[in-house]
């Protein structure tokens, strides 16, 4: 139960010179097309087994929409098709449809009948969306009265009232307060251990690296990578930062892992490493030791301000800690063809026990967003263990001091 | 065709919900409530009959009743009320319904089907109160009454085959809802409803024949002003067309509903 198979899936628009071109199109007898096609997706490819979770990323009109609007049926495919197996909610735009003037009970009612259920299933399920929007006497007003966060809670909670076999979302999600975020999180989760299949979009790297088992990237509407979410995310960051004469380039660890390496190449790192205290290259780490962060960089090109940037992932590719040389203050001006800069960034290692990967990033001005010389993921891997620390959960290390009083 | 009609029972629940709101929607900030539902067509309807034959002593030619045609008046107006409510929301149902149509996967149908039991609806409480008055004055046809079921089903069917080829067409072509607008007024001078067909000269005669209302018109006038059967073989003609027109907006329908959503 609840499958998705996209084969060959593409959209065009038709676009018509003048209107009257569309009439001629209709009613000449030699039915010559008189439009030409305007396409935003084309050679869609995937299929989403039973029970698995698929994040689909890309930058704005990379087709994402378009895409998530066939998938649900909203919009017709110019080619190919969707299969889906079971019953499908779509999380696309909350509140659709919702009337100001009717209180939030009734348009519950609404909304549960534009998904085919019938007055006395809503009924059965009224109080648990109740319970779930949480928005107290508010139901019975006129929805006018609402916040937009009220508004999202109500819409969210009649959408996932019942299990469905497939849910897809969109990232609509990302209204409403922190709070109710965290409680829709938790319940798609919860529908994802009950066996439903997941369909997101979302820019959130958190989001789709924590639960999708893989993602697809979409790019000038078409697939341009598919894989493990951490894999494709590094390639989408690499590709926001892309520029002319860029590079993109993916290899495979040995750990197994995905490096992604991009940039210009107006200057590369030629040596990373991490030592411990007596300045001795190292792999692995006590919780709290100070370890030194050594990076050579060489630069090819004159360069006004170049600035280098180091971020640690844990091994779920969640962002630990980041900085740069523009926000510690000390960007290197004004570098020459030929130079080499060395870096040497020291630290305790408060970190809990596991394994942990170094980004490092050579860009101008403070993001690398701007101009970017070379991004390496992973450039180098160490691994924290707990050697004589009292036991502990997560990766930080936040000691406390502590007392208890008793009576 | 049958499994768009499996999915319109399924989502019944929108449809006589949609309805329901429509009403509620039209009334809900009024103190009277839905009490106006049934003022607003009295008032029509003692419009047509206490100025008609009681101030203006307007007679039917050849009838020799004081409320002949009042009567003749109400036959044709309510039910080209029901014929023009059809037509008239069809034509823009996708068109108002555009966030709808992009955003949520259902049943498209659903959206002319409410249009059709919201006008029946507002028909059935207007006729209602005339057959009301018709009983209170003693003009009640009798048993030729039924005979407006089946008018009336012809009557809707040709209005829903016409209503929805025009809904599909005007959300390409919107000079169709623009024209149509002006259209349906010259329509309803051309139909014997106000003035009596035999008024006509000869020569228009005719043409008269052609327009596919007059028949329906002239069966309910046939019903209520002199209460005998309407001449079956009259509306044969409107019949066959009311079915070809749903057959072919239907068609149409599936033809262009991809096209429709990436227009709206």
């Amino acid at each position: 139960m609840g499958s998705i198979r996209v084969s060959n899936l593409g959209k065009a628009y038709k676009q018509y010179p003048t209107r009257w071109a569309r009439l001629g199109e209709w009613f000449s007898p030699s039915g010559k097309p008189r439009h030409q096609l305007k396409w935003v997706l084309k050679d869609i490819n995937f299929t989403v087994e039973p029970g698995e979770a698929v994040g689909i990323i890309g930058i704005n009109g990379a087709g994402k929409s378009t895409l998530l609007k066939m998938i649900t049926g909203t919009t017709q495919p110019t080619t190919g098709s969707v299969n889906i197996t079971g019953r499908v909610a779509a999380l696309l735009e909350l509140g659709m449809g919702f009337h100001p003037d009717f209180t939030g009970r009734q348009n519950v009612y609404m909304a549960g009948q534009l998904l085919g259920m019938g007055a006395e299933e809503i009924t059965a399920l009224m109080p648990g969306i109740e319970a779930f929007a949480e928005i107290g006497d508010y139901m019975d007003q006129p929805v006018r009265v609402y916040s937009s966060g009220m508004q999202m809670r109500v819409a969210f909670s009649v959408a996932t009232a019942r299990r469905p076999d497939v849910l897809i979302v969109d990232e609509a999600l990302s209204v409403g307060d922190a709070y109710f975020q965290h409680k829709s999180f938790d319940r798609i989760r919860e529908f994802r251990k009950q066996g439903t299949t997941l369909l997101l979009v979302s820019h959130d790297k958190q989001a789709i690296q924590s639960i999708c088992d893989r993602a697809i990237l979409l790019d000038g509407g078409r697939v341009a990578k598919q894989g493990d979410p951490e894999a494709i995310m590094d390639y989408y960051n690499a590709l926001i930062a892309q520029k002319e004469n860029s590079m993109v380039q993916q290899t495979v660890l040995d750990s197994g892992k995905v490096q992604t390496i991009s940039g210009t190449g107006e200057a590369e790192i030629e040596s990373v490493a991490v030592l411990n205290d007596k300045g001795m290259p190292v792999e692995v780490v006590n919780v709290g030791e100070r370890i030194t962060l050594k990076i050579g960089a060489r630069v090819h090109a004159h360069i006004p301000e170049l600035v280098l940037g180091y971020l640690i992932k844990d091994r779920l590719g969640q962002s630990i800690y980041g900085t740069n040389t523009h926000l510690l203050g000390s960007p290197v001006k004004h570098a020459r063809p030929g130079e080499r800069v060395e870096y040497a960034f020291s630290f305790p290692a408060n970190l809990g026990a596991g394994s942990y990967a170094i980004t490092l990033a050579l860009h101008a001005a403070p993001s690398h967003l701007l101009a970017n010389y070379v991004w390496k993921d992973r450039a180098v891997l160490f691994e924290v263990v707990n050697i004589d620390r009292q036991h502990f959960e997560g990766v930080a290390w936040l000691p406390p001091e502590w007392e208890s009083k008793r009576g | 065709m049958l499994g768009m009609l499996r999915q319109l029972w399924r989502y019944r629940g929108f449809v006589t919900g949609s309805v329901k709101r429509e009403f509620q929607v039209k009334y809900r900030s009024s103190m009277l409530g839905g009490a106006w539902a049934v003022i607003n067509p009295l008032a029509m309807i003692v419009v047509y009959t206490v100025i008609f034959s009681q101030v203006m002593r307007t007679r039917l030619p050849g009838i020799d009743s004081a409320f002949a045609y009042s009567i003749y008046l109400c036959a044709g107006m309510l039910t080209w009320g029901l014929f023009a409510e059809i037509v008239g929301r069809s034509q823009t149902v996708f068109l108002e319904n555009a966030n709808l149509l992009k955003k949520i996967s259902f049943p498209r149908l659903c959206l002319p089907v409410i249009v059709v039991t919201g006008a029946v609806l507002n028909f059935a409480i207007v006729f209602g109160l005339f057959t009301i008055f018709l009983i209170i004055t003693g003009n009640f046809p009798g048993i030729a009454f039924l005979a407006i079921m089946p008018v009336l089903l012809i009557e809707i069917l040709f209005a829903v085959g016409l209503g929805i080829a025009l809904g599909v067409l005007n959300v390409f072509f919107r000079d169709v809802g623009q024209f149509f607008g002006i259209f349906l007024q010259f329509w309803f001078w051309l139909t014997p409803i106000v003035y009596p067909a035999s008024i006509v000269p000869e020569s228009f005669r005719s043409f008269l024949n052609l327009n596919p209302m007059s028949p329906l018109i002239g069966a309910y006038q046939q019903i209520f002003v002199n209460q005998q059967w309407p001449q079956w073989s009259s509306l044969a003609p409107v019949a066959a067309l009311g079915l070809l027109l749903c057959g072919f907006s239907v068609n149409l329908f599936r033809k262009r509903a991809g096209e429709m959503a990436d227009e709206l």
